[in-house]
């Protein structure tokens, strides 16, 4: 990009890092990526009632080279991956993903040979919105916390040394199953025995 | 594994147990359950209300046009208000044209077609069920057609009632079954290149184990069922 | 991090998605932007042939469906529609759940008219079950309410998403306000504004709430007006004729060749629908007009459905007239769905008499209970089909059963699937916008094409 890549780590970068975090919140643009019933929650979020006209976000810019949020509303069929990558593709960078609804974040109800199980294995994705489908007041909830993502989201210096301690946090990061969550875990040795 | 007064045709499958479990998993004593699985058999004449009248019209056009109708229908069942007729596939397109030109009969409509895969049928596997609709005369039918697994091929009725052209594209896309005759059988739900044809039984559900914190829970298709 | 650039391994320069190659036709040319050159450099005296992509992601398509357009500079020669983009696989996957939790899945086909779809497959279920004398009348009527309510959102959509697409902007903003309307009464009815699986086999999963009755009267007056908003808006809008006036045409003997119903249909000048001429959940006892015009164009399918709101309003109306006291499941403890919900203390709603009674007061009703929601009930062996007049046309459920607790095969007939196919009748020869027009008149829901 342009000077915040080339600014040093500190109070300038810092304050460079707010104004646009602020500038890009304040004007998100999502990108048409309606595809089943959460679409349909989606347009009535950008209805009179539930306005996200008041975000700056009531264009939904038809072509992904105008668009930074692409809201994929609705289950992913096979045949629809590709596309939604070349989609992905064509949005300019800096971009971001919401996968709306259970069927984007993780298949949904349709665990079968149709749907993709979550975009996240197609697009990277920022924000997760379980919901089937989600309420409008949700949607602009999910909305809202991209805002403050953006607004905390780190440039040049700062980004590089962040994203170098995501990677290792996540090479770390243990796999679900060996995680714990309200499951009980079983002991390892039994308090009973037949044997005494 | 027939029961008394139930012919060979309609004997589906056989249905053993009952949830689904093989093995020891299954402690309850009903795993060593069989039974028949048996549709509704042929029904006899009088069928009653207005069948009696469809079917007479088809049997007099059928003649009309050297068809004699023994050869090309196969049984009648009557059930739970409505009409099947199980037509043999090679007569099918001619049947089609009566049932839309006879003035008696007039069924300006095809809604579609449905496969149904029967792996256990044998010879008889694939179904292919057309439900028909006269609006002239406020009628309802069905028409359904079997082929072979070994030889999934159907005539296709798009010459005559042309709505049926995407419908038997999903059909071939799901099941297989080819429709001799249509203008272009192509895959149109699934991806081009997709193989398999997912909705018969033998074609898994695809689904993937659901992971939560220290557990999975398997695919649809791998879980307890109640038989 | 969605911000990070990746460098791609090909050629720098080289879009992985344009290029050329060639067919046994000729070079076939992909052009993706910035690169007219190739076509440009091409030998001359080749047959030029122009395919455009209106892709499925595309603002004006009405869902993700695919067009692919031959054009003869702004004349559409070849029009092809390509579909397959929502397909879910619900028909397979209903194999391996019970035949209730069939209404859950079934619900979210044509997700614009959720109650159509599983009223659809509930008339088929009760047909096998042989039921469908015992359902409750209040039932029926309270099935006959949600769907045409649901009618009168569906066409609000189709209003509002038709009216965006040709660049009636104010429509979509007045139709989606309206349709909130009818939104707070599903949610307040059945506790969700969309896909709600309300309507189960043996009769609707519960009962209207205490002040539902007089919510849903208040509400109508206020729809009433609202909607002459947008009808006035447009009837008559010299603009919006001159887009949809002789566009989109299909004639009476078109529409019977390809199997269409619906409004378009009724555009055609046939008054068919079923709700008259194969009544179903009480119908036949409602009085309202079928609206039928003959300009077979999209303006007239756009008139019907304006004037069929107004004639779901009044069969809303007379649906609260006749609803007498009286139960909503069938009677039959083997099939009736056993929970029943209530907003209780935590918001949550669960049902703590009914918690109580099956807890402490009814073994058998734990019993029932346990086996209807875990195992559900068996259906004899059979086939039915049942067919509803949706907003879109003919939709018919084909259930199969074996007589087991899962379906056995369930196939829906949904009507934007057969009239899709109207696309290439009514677009050839047509310019490239009035596509548009034609697919928004046929309001398809890509959800139910591809189920």
């Amino acid at each position: 990009m342009g000077l915040e890549e080339k600014l040093p780590s500190g109070i300038l970068l810092t304050s460079v890092e707010k104004v646009a975090g602020y500038a890009r919140k304040g004007s998100l643009w999502p990108a048409t990526f309606g595809l089943a019933c959460c679409a349909i929650e989606m347009m009535a979020t950008g209805g009179p009632r539930y306005d996200i006209a008041r975000f700056g976000m009531e264009v939904f810019r038809a072509s992904p080279r105008h668009a930074d949020l692409m809201i994929v509303a609705g289950r992913v069929s096979q045949k629809m991956a590709p596309v939604l990558r070349q989609i992905y593709d064509q949005m300019p960078n800096p971009k971001w993903v919401l996968a709306m609804g259970v069927c984007a974040s993780s298949g949904g109800m349709f665990n079968n040979y149709a749907v993709v199980q979550g975009v996240d294995h197609v697009v990277p994705v920022d924000m997760y919105l379980p919901g089937c489908p989600p309420r409008p007041e949700m949607l602009i909830d999910a909305i809202l916390k991209i805002h403050d993502q953006i607004q905390d989201m780190k440039l040049g210096a700062n980004a590089r040394a962040e994203m170098l301690e995501n990677e290792q946090l996540a090479l770390a990061a243990p796999s679900i199953l060996d995680k714990e969550g309200l499951l009980r875990r079983r002991p390892r040795t039994p308090r009973w025995s037949p044997m005494g | 594994m027939v029961p008394d007064g139930v012919s060979e045709l309609d004997v589906i499958g056989v249905r053993q147990g009952s949830f689904n479990i093989a093995g020891s998993g299954d402690t309850s004593g009903f795993g060593g359950l069989v039974s028949p699985i048996v549709m509704p058999g042929p029904s006899e004449r009088p069928y009653g209300g207005w069948f009696d009248e469809v079917a007479d019209e088809i049997e007099l056009s059928l003649q009309a046009r050297n068809l004699p109708a023994a050869s090309v229908i196969e049984k009648v069942v009557v059930d739970r208000g409505e009409i099947t007729f199980f037509v043999h596939r090679h007569h099918l397109v001619e049947f089609a044209r009566v049932l839309r030109d006879e003035p008696g009969l007039r069924f300006e409509m095809c809604m579609g077609v449905n496969g149904v895969h029967y792996p256990e049928d044998a010879g008889r596997e694939l179904h292919a069920c057309y439900p028909f609709l006269s609006i002239t005369h406020n009628r309802r039918i069905r028409v359904e057609v079997t082929a072979p697994d070994a030889d999934p091929h159907i005539p296709s009725i798009v010459g005559v009632y042309p709505s049926n052209d995407w419908h038997e594209r999903e059909t071939w896309d799901f099941f297989g079954i080819v429709f001799d005759g249509h203008p272009s059988l192509t895959r149109i739900e699934m991806p081009d290149d997709w193989a398999g044809h997912p909705q018969r039984k033998d074609y898994p559900l695809g689904g993937i184990p659901v992971e939560y914190k220290g557990a999975t829970i398997p695919a649809p298709d791998n879980r307890r069922a109640y038989n | 991090m969605s911000n990070v650039t990746y460098t791609s391994v090909e050629t720098p320069g080289e879009d992985i998605y344009a290029g050329s190659y060639e067919t046994t036709e000729g070079t076939i040319y992909n052009l993706a932007g910035g690169d007219w050159d190739t076509i440009a450099a091409a030998p001359e005296g080749e047959k030029e042939r122009i395919v455009v992509n209106m892709g499925p992601q595309h603002p004006s398509t009405h869902g993700v469906l695919r067009l692919i357009l031959e054009l003869d500079g702004e004349t559409v020669t070849d029009a092809r529609c390509g579909i397959g983009y929502l397909h879910t696989g619900i028909e397979k996957n209903m194999e391996f759940r019970t035949w209730v939790q069939g209404v859950t899945f079934v619900t979210r086909m044509d997700y614009l008219t959720p109650f159509f779809n599983e009223a659809a497959y509930c008339l088929a279920v009760e047909k096998l079950l042989g039921i469908t004398e015992q359902i409750p009348e209040r039932a029926s009527v309270i099935r006959v309410l949600m769907m045409e309510l649901n009618r009168v959102s569906s066409h609000l959509v189709a209003l509002a998403t038709g009216g965006m697409e040709l660049g009636a902007l104010t429509a979509m903003t007045f139709g989606f306000r309206e349709r909130e309307l009818v939104l707070d009464l599903f949610e307040m009815v059945t506790g969700l504004r969309m896909n709600s699986a309300f309507i189960r086999p043996g009769g609707v999963a519960q009962d209207l709430p205490a002040d539902g009755e007089k919510a849903i009267r208040d509400t109508l007056p206020l729809l009433r007006k609202r909607m002459k908003d947008t009808a006035d808006l447009l009837i008559d809008n010299a603009i919006w004729m001159g887009r949809t006036v002789d566009v989109g045409y299909l004639d009476l003997q078109g529409c019977m060749a390809l199997g269409i119903t619906g409004p378009v249909l009724r555009s055609a000048g046939l008054p068919h629908d079923l709700r008259k001429s194969q009544p179903y959940c009480g119908y036949e006892t409602d009085e309202f007009d079928v609206p039928t015009q003959t300009y077979c164009d999209a303006y007239g399918r756009f008139l019907i459905r304006i004037a069929e709101m107004h004639e779901s309003l009044k069969i809303v109306e007379q649906c609260l007239d006749r609803l007498a006291p009286g139960p909503v499941m069938v009677e039959d403890k083997k099939i009736a769905w056993p929970a029943q919900l209530a907003i209780g203390a935590d918001g949550q709603g669960n049902s703590t008499e009914h918690i109580k009674h099956i807890m402490s007061e009814s073994m058998e009703a734990l019993i029932h209970h346990f086996k209807l929601v875990t195992e559900g009930f068996t259906v004899p062996p059979g086939q039915a089909y049942a067919a509803v007049e949706s907003p879109r046309g003919e939709l018919g459920a084909h259930v199969v059963s074996a007589g087991g607790t899962r379906p056995y095969r369930v196939h829906f007939r949904d009507p934007s699937f057969n009239n899709l196919q109207a696309t290439a009748a009514m677009s050839e020869g047509a310019m490239v916008a009035d596509v548009i027009a034609a697919v928004a008149s046929i309001d398809p829901v890509m959800g139910g094409v591809d189920r």
